[in-house]
């Protein structure tokens, strides 16, 4: 099977209203690492997942992904997730059905991606009644059916607890495991260690730094990052 | 006056058979209506929230417009297409019950299709994202939506329901008001006013308020009802 990846960014930006939200962002994202897009409020990080992810034309620049896989080789979960008004089960099923899988397969995904978040015995209950932490491990069993190659998530607990945290945080390491490509955006530093192996800094809408994990918190190169790092971490 | 609202409570009261059989012909005329508008206006709505063509814009002003169409103006319309020398006066549906159901019909499609619009984009603004990302567009899109948010609608499809169960103007011109044929709620109750008939057109009166209230009850029990359920 050919995979989709790499990931080529090519001089994209990315204006609206007036305003550039990505300036001329080039990179390349390879299979395997998991990467954390880091950075302030308003950096860009989520326009940049979206223009990624599809959801977002660039204002210019070229995304060109390796081999135009069906759309379900990339999945993504949001900040907050939208479900339909249906039960947990039927909300997988949709996206079974939306995503073309022979509908003698659906059942089969359905289940195990409820079972690979733990939501089993909550497959009949309507989705919109689950908690927030609920919810968003839903939205990855959403993702989780359709195997995706590269799953992009937005502060996927950005909302949540610590408890629901730790959760969504076991199942995004399941995805690793299995072999999807993580691009997920955060704030939380910590989240970024325990989750990342490779930093995309932006800040304005510019890629300022890129480095693995363990050399970005220690020795920021750019000035940005090391107020930024420093402005999470105030103690260090 | 009092004598006429007493003469009125007793026709309701004693299952006057005229009475029950005007209250059956009106339910049957407004509700055929509304299922008719109800099947083009949700889709016709729908269309135009999702979609993106040019003229939009301009299809939402004249789709909110509509929704103000004096009903005798419908009336009048309908009654030149189907009058004999009409286009479609072949088909000899002038003075029947059909003509009323197609006059309310148009009456009440701008109402359903531009309330479902209206939900519908709000809905959509919501959705759009995570359905894009499921990869679900258009047509599909706008049939998700319009499923989910079916007992929203409900409001669009009752403001038809009241519109069409509360109009004389179309129904009286297309439908002539022929005593056990076209005769309706609100056609009578103008007819006997006239005529001086108080407690019929009271005793009417009273049922035609009755039955909206009833409608409207049922539908916003359903509405809690699915909110609790379905979140």
């Amino acid at each position: 099977m050919n995979g989709i990846l790499p990931l080529r960014l090519e001089d994209v930006s990315f204006a609206a209203g007036g305003r550039t939200l990505i300036e001329r962002v080039s990179l390349t994202l390879e299979p395997g690492s998991s990467t954390i897009v880091l950075g302030a409020n308003g950096a860009g990080k989520s326009v940049l997942m979206r223009l990624m992810h599809g959801l977002l034309a660039p204002s210019s620049g070229r995304v060109a992904w390796s081999t135009q896989g069906p759309r379900r080789r990339q999945a993504m979960v949001f900040q907050r997730p939208v479900m339909l008004r249906r039960s947990a089960l039927a909300n997988v099923l949709y996206a079974l059905d939306a995503a073309g899988v022979p509908a003698e397969q659906q059942a089969r995904l359905a289940r195990e991606a409820l079972e690979e978040v733990g939501l089993t015995h909550l497959a009949g209950r309507p989705a919109r009644v689950l908690s927030g932490g609920e919810q968003q491990r839903l939205a990855l069993a959403r993702a989780w059916a359709l195997h995706p190659e590269v799953l992009f998530l937005d502060e996927p607990t950005a909302n949540l607890d610590p408890g629901a945290t730790r959760e969504i945080e076991a199942v995004i390491k399941a995805f690793d495991v299995s072999g999807t490509k993580i691009v997920m955006s955060t704030h939380s530093l910590g989240q970024a260690r325990r989750l990342g192996d490779e930093v995309i800094f932006l800040h304005q809408g510019r890629v300022v730094e890129r480095a693995p994990i363990e050399r970005f918190f220690p020795q920021p190169a750019s000035p940005e990052a090391a107020a930024f790092v420093k402005g999470e971490l105030p103690w260090a | 006056m009092l004598e006429a609202i007493l003469g009125g409570l007793r026709l309701v009261a004693t299952l006057d058979l005229r009475l029950w059989e005007i209250v059956a012909l009106s339910l049957a005329v407004s509700l055929s209506a509304v299922a008719l508008a109800t099947l083009l206006g949700l889709p016709l709505g729908a269309a135009i929230a999702v979609g993106r063509f040019p003229g939009r814009q301009a299809a939402i002003v004249v789709l909110n417009a509509l929704m103000g169409l004096p009903p005798v103006v419908v009336g009048l319309f309908i009654y030149l297409l189907l009058s004999r020398a009409g286009p479609l006066g072949e088909l000899g549906l002038l003075f029947t019950p059909s003509a009323m159901v197609i006059a309310q019909t148009v009456l009440v499609l701008p109402i359903i299709a531009a309330l479902a619009r209206q939900a519908v984009e709000d809905a959509w603004r919501e959705y759009e994202e995570q359905l894009r990302s499921l990869g679900v567009d258009g047509l599909r899109g706008a049939l998700t939506v319009l499923w989910d948010i079916r007992f929203s609608l409900l409001t669009a499809v009752l403001a038809g329901l009241g519109r069409a169960s509360a109009e004389v103007g179309a129904v009286m011109i297309v439908g002539g008001n022929i005593d056990g044929v076209t005769r309706v709620m609100t056609t009578t109750i103008a007819l006997e006013t006239s005529k001086g008939d108080l407690p019929l057109a009271l005793g009417l009166g009273i049922v035609l308020i009755a039955i909206v209230l009833a409608l409207n009850a049922g539908a916003h029990l359903v509405k809690q009802a699915a909110e609790r359920r379905y979140g």
